[in-house]
């Protein structure tokens, strides 16, 4: 197990250095000169240089790369071009609201997901399994920028129960979290609807069956327990994408995430924020892909032992 | 006699659509006594596995009994709630089946597994159920037991999985237990080692077995009675040594005679024509009709009603007369084969000292840690137009050598010459050309074809990789190989899933004849398939050897089709040979331990034949780390201290028969 960590957390710290490489040469692969994209053709010669010095630019690319990533050795990712603040504090600010909402909405789609797709599988070709895979194929068809306007205007506007924007009032988490949750929910039902109808054919379920178990049990116990790895690498990449800022329901509710930073620095051309933001995004689809691997072994005994 | 434990009237069960079903369970009629071993025989398809899902009532989800009864010591079984029938399965009534390996939960600890039987069946609590767990494994021969419950699935051998299955069973103290090709999936002393403990089992607790099977030889050795399967319904029920005696039914005679043995060495295998017929239709006559031989006008006109010929035994055939067991084939001139007079000219292929070791890595930086030794130090010689058996059990060693052969696996070691070409030096174009003159045939022909290509493209695809001839007469070659091999030219035209197990594996040998190869390796290529398809394929492949001179690398486990096919054995043992030589010396008079062992293992399809089975302790040790001295040491009866210390070199015996043993190297 420890080998299989240390192995895990070896190739994830390979990754690392490979994006943060990459979100270091972004600025240097945009068309033309980098300050001329975000101070505009117009701009006075005094300020271009400014900017040039402000951002490392008239110096060599190895002097820039060195300072890059001594930089972020300590958390210095920069300063943005508008407000001076640093961008690691920046995103510190926002990182809550969007863990906050992936978490709720993985959170809302696990408990629509399992029971939905449990029961379309053992009710397998039934009435029952109709209706989950028809909630789910609405539910994978709705996009976020309808599915948030018509909620707000049905549980906001119309019966007053919820916050129609925002992350100060109580309640206000529901509705986005339900968005960001229903097209989750949707994807991950299917999967575990056909990874349990795989893991229901197999050997040792007839044995559980053979030995007088009950149904419930012979399917959570001994069906089920196989059928996670599948459904977790799902969650895991799914879940990242969420904690990556769910740019579209995060716009749509005025949720302050990462999402929202993100559209907002592009807008304004503020690289250093989008070089932190996206250097964020990718750390954490590193740090859950990685986590999922680790989960497989927990799941999964022959993981665990290295073999298979 | 006292009422039977089990008694089945009538039972019909169906799959699938209402409107159109295949009756896959016909109208059978079975009983089963208390104590007693009762066998159920027959190829597959033929209704045996769903008759014991039917009696425990697990039948997949578009199965369902329409008809009958099936009496368990006093209770209908069919009529019992779900729940009550919960109390049965795994209870009174227990279940093992073919797949050790996949019937048991690979995420859940053993001791886990067997305890969830024993809480259900046993009503024990808390540290009680930890004892009884341990006592099941301790009963079901598993060493170490304390330690095995902790161990999950994969960390065990197929032999012990298959102990652990009966263990779970056991836990209800069944009154009748169902083993469904208990061995089937095992190696063969690992079979005697299961059968065995089923026997001892039995002997000490009195439950019933029935036991499922389609090998005649463990019938003969377990058995009291038994009923023969074919088409959903029973043909044949008797006692075992009155069957054995003479089996009644045309299908049950025609299984005796389709087996392969030395003693038919020169003759055609009989093979039973046609298919079995399909399920979904009514039938107006005999099922087996159309494949008998035997048949008169009254077959196919009238159903063959039951006929209890005496307390004993019963047929269901209309013209039961008895008939001594000979085959036909004997007496036909036409079907024996003229052996071809081998005479031994250079060998073909001569393989030196080969290696295969695959490298083991570990840790974060990968680490190579040590070597599986799948293949350690193996010599060999196929001389022109002869058939060269490799023997052995799974792990062994086999297949990786005909891998390595053809260098679809790069040999660490050795050399592998094909008439006098070093193949393992060869190279890109070379090396393509050469394949050629090389061929091999797959265990599992479905697997080994690609299902979206026509059968006449997978056939021709071979020439055109070798640029062999034009489209036209690829086209016509195609046609030649499918006659040759017993299809029709149509089968070009279809697909592979359109024909049967057998049909297919012949596919597969026209697929390696196209390139006319001078060496067919043959990997396994009868183990998936019934024993009357079987005959079918050796006939083929001893034709086409005597048409056209072909050697054969045979690799299998079936030491039968050796004594049938093969010119020279040699037996493998943990990635080395060790005994080699004529199939009759070798066969006759094996010298290592080991092959007397695995010999002795294989069951004889003749109850009064005594014989005594060499038992093999343990499981065959991991190539990964191999015992010092003799590998085979620690399972071997006779080892002295030598054998633990030294490798013993090859010795050489009469006529031509090579072992490496201790016991043979005295005076060297």
């Amino acid at each position: 197990m420890i080998d299989y960590l240390l192995t895990r957390l070896f190739s994830a710290l390979l990754v690392v250095v490979g994006v943060a490489l990459v979100v270091f040469l972004l600025i240097h692969l945009v068309p033309g000169d980098p300050v001329d994209v975000m101070l505009g053709e117009s701009a006075r010669p005094a300020d271009r240089e400014a900017l040039r010095t402000a951002l490392g630019l008239d110096q060599a690319l190895g002097r820039q790369l060195l300072d890059y990533f001594s930089g972020l050795a300590r958390l210095d990712l920069g300063s943005s071009i508008y407000s001076r603040q640093p961008v690691s504090e920046l995103l510190a600010a926002r990182i809550p609201a969007t863990l906050q909402l992936a978490l709720a909405a993985t959170v809302c789609a696990l408990l629509i997901a399992i029971p939905l797709g449990l029961l379309a599988a053992v009710r397998r070709g039934e009435a029952w399994d109709w209706g989950a895979m028809s909630f789910s194929l609405v539910g994978l068809s709705i996009p976020n920028f309808w599915l948030g306007p018509v909620l707000v205007l049905v549980f906001s506007l119309w019966l007053g129960w919820t916050p129609v924007s925002g992350r100060e009032a109580s309640g206000s988490i529901i509705l986005p979290a339900i968005t960001l949750g229903t097209g989750f929910a949707a994807i991950l039902a299917r999967m575990v609807r056909s990874s349990l109808l795989e893991v229901l054919g197999e050997d040792y379920v007839r044995t559980a069956r053979a030995k007088g178990l009950d149904e419930p049990r012979v399917v959570w116990r001994h069906a089920m327990r196989n059928a996670w790895l599948p459904v977790v690498t799902l969650l895991g990449l799914q879940l990242g994408a969420l904690l990556g800022g769910a740019v579209v329901t995060e716009i749509v509710f005025d949720w302050p995430g990462v999402g929202s930073l993100l559209i907002e620095a592009i807008q304004k051309r503020d690289y250093p924020v989008v070089q932190g933001c996206v250097l964020f995004v990718s750390l954490v689809y590193v740090l859950v892909n990685t986590l999922t691997d680790l989960a497989y072994g927990v799941l999964d005994p022959r993981i665990r032992q290295g073999l298979d | 006699m006292t009422d039977p434990l089990l008694k089945i009237e009538n039972l019909q069960t169906q799959l699938g659509d209402e409107q159109d079903p295949v009756r896959v369970v016909d109208g059978l009629d079975l009983a089963i006594h208390r104590g007693e071993t009762f066998a159920l025989l027959g190829e597959s398809g033929c209704g045996k596995s769903m008759t014991a899902l039917s009696m425990m009532r697990l039948l997949p989800p578009s199965g369902r009994v329409v008809e009958g009864d099936i009496e368990f010591g006093g209770t209908d079984l069919l009529w019992l709630s779900e729940q009550e029938m919960r109390q049965v399965r795994g209870g009174r009534m227990g279940m093992i089946f073919q797949e050790p390996m996949t019937s048991l939960n690979p995420v859940l600890k053993i001791g886990d597994q067997i305890a969830e039987a024993v809480r259900l069946h046993d009503r024990l609590r808390g540290s009680r159920v930890t004892k009884r767990v341990l006592e099941l494994l301790d009963s079901v021969g598993i060493p170490d037991p304390v330690r095995r419950a902790r161990e999950y699935p994969h960390q065990l051998s197929g032999g012990m999985k298959q102990r652990v299955m009966i263990a779970m069973a056991l836990a209800g103290r069944p009154e009748l237990l169902i083993a469904d090709e208990p061995t089937t999936a095992l190696d063969v002393t690992i079979q005697a080692q299961v059968l065995n403990l089923l026997k001892d089992l039995q002997r000490d607790s009195g439950m019933a077995v029935l036991l499922i099977t389609h090998d005649l030889g463990i019938v003969a050795e377990t058995a009291d009675r038994l009923a023969v399967m074919y088409a959903g319904q029973i043909v044949e029920t008797s006692d075992v040594s009155t069957f054995f005696q003479g089996p009644k039914h045309p299908y049950s005679r025609k299984l005796f005679e389709s087996l392969p043995d030395s003693n038919k060495r020169d003759e055609k295998l009989a093979v039973i024509k046609g298919f079995v017929p399909s399920l979904k239709q009514q039938f107006t006559g005999c099922r087996f009709l159309q494949r008998c031989e035997e048949s008169g006008d009254r077959c196919s006109r009238e159903v063959p009603e039951w006929r209890q010929l005496n307390r004993r035994q019963g047929v269901r055939c209309l013209l039961y007369a008895e008939k001594p067991l000979v085959s036909k084939a004997k007496q036909d001139p036409q079907t024996t084969l003229h052996r071809t007079r081998k005479t031994s000219a250079d060998p073909l292929l001569s393989v030196i000292d080969l290696k295969v070791h695959f490298p083991i890595h570990k840790g974060v930086l990968r680490r190579v840690v040590g070597h599986v030794r799948a293949v350690d130090g193996v010599d060999l010689q196929i001389p022109k137009g002869h058939t060269l058996a490799l023997v052995g059990e799974s792990g062994c060693g086999k297949t990786t050598v005909g891998k390595a052969i053809l260098q679809l696996l790069k040999p660490t070691a050795g050399s592998a010459r094909f008439e006098g070409d070093e193949l393992t030096r060869l190279r890109g174009a070379a090396l393509r050309k050469r394949r050629a003159d090389m061929q091999i045939i797959f265990q599992d022909p479905m697997s080994s074809m690609n299902p979206r290509m026509l059968v006449g493209d997978i056939i021709a695809e071979g020439m055109q990789a070798q640029k062999m001839g034009t489209k036209p007469q690829q086209a016509w070659r195609v046609n030649q190989l499918l006659q040759q091999v017993g299809l029709s030219e149509e089968a070009a035209g279809r697909y592979p899933h359109e024909f049967s197990g057998g049909q297919r594996q012949r596919i597969c040998v026209a697929r390696a004849l196209a390139v006319q190869p001078k060496l067919i390796i043959c990997d396994e290529p009868t183990s998936a398939l019934d024993v009357s398809v079987q005959a079918q394929i050796l006939n083929l492949l001893k034709e086409l050897q005597h048409e056209l001179d072909l050697s054969y690398l045979f690799i299998t486990h079936n030491i039968s089709v050796v004594s049938y096919l093969a010119d020279e054995v040699a037996v493998m043992y943990l990635g080395r040979i060790v005994e080699q030589g004529r199939v009759e010396s070798v066969l006759n008079s094996p010298a290592h331990p080991y092959t007397q062992a695995l010999l002795s293992a294989v069951p004889v399809p003749d109850p009064d034949h005594q014989r005594d089975v060499i038992r093999l302790e343990g499981d065959m040790p991991s190539p990964a780390n191999p015992p010092t001295g003799c590998h085979f040491h620690p399972r071997c009866p006779q080892a002295s201290e030598q054998c633990r210390q030294a490798y013993p070199p090859q010795a050489e015996l009469s006529r031509g028969q090579r072992v490496s043993c201790w016991l043979h190297t005295v005076g060297q």
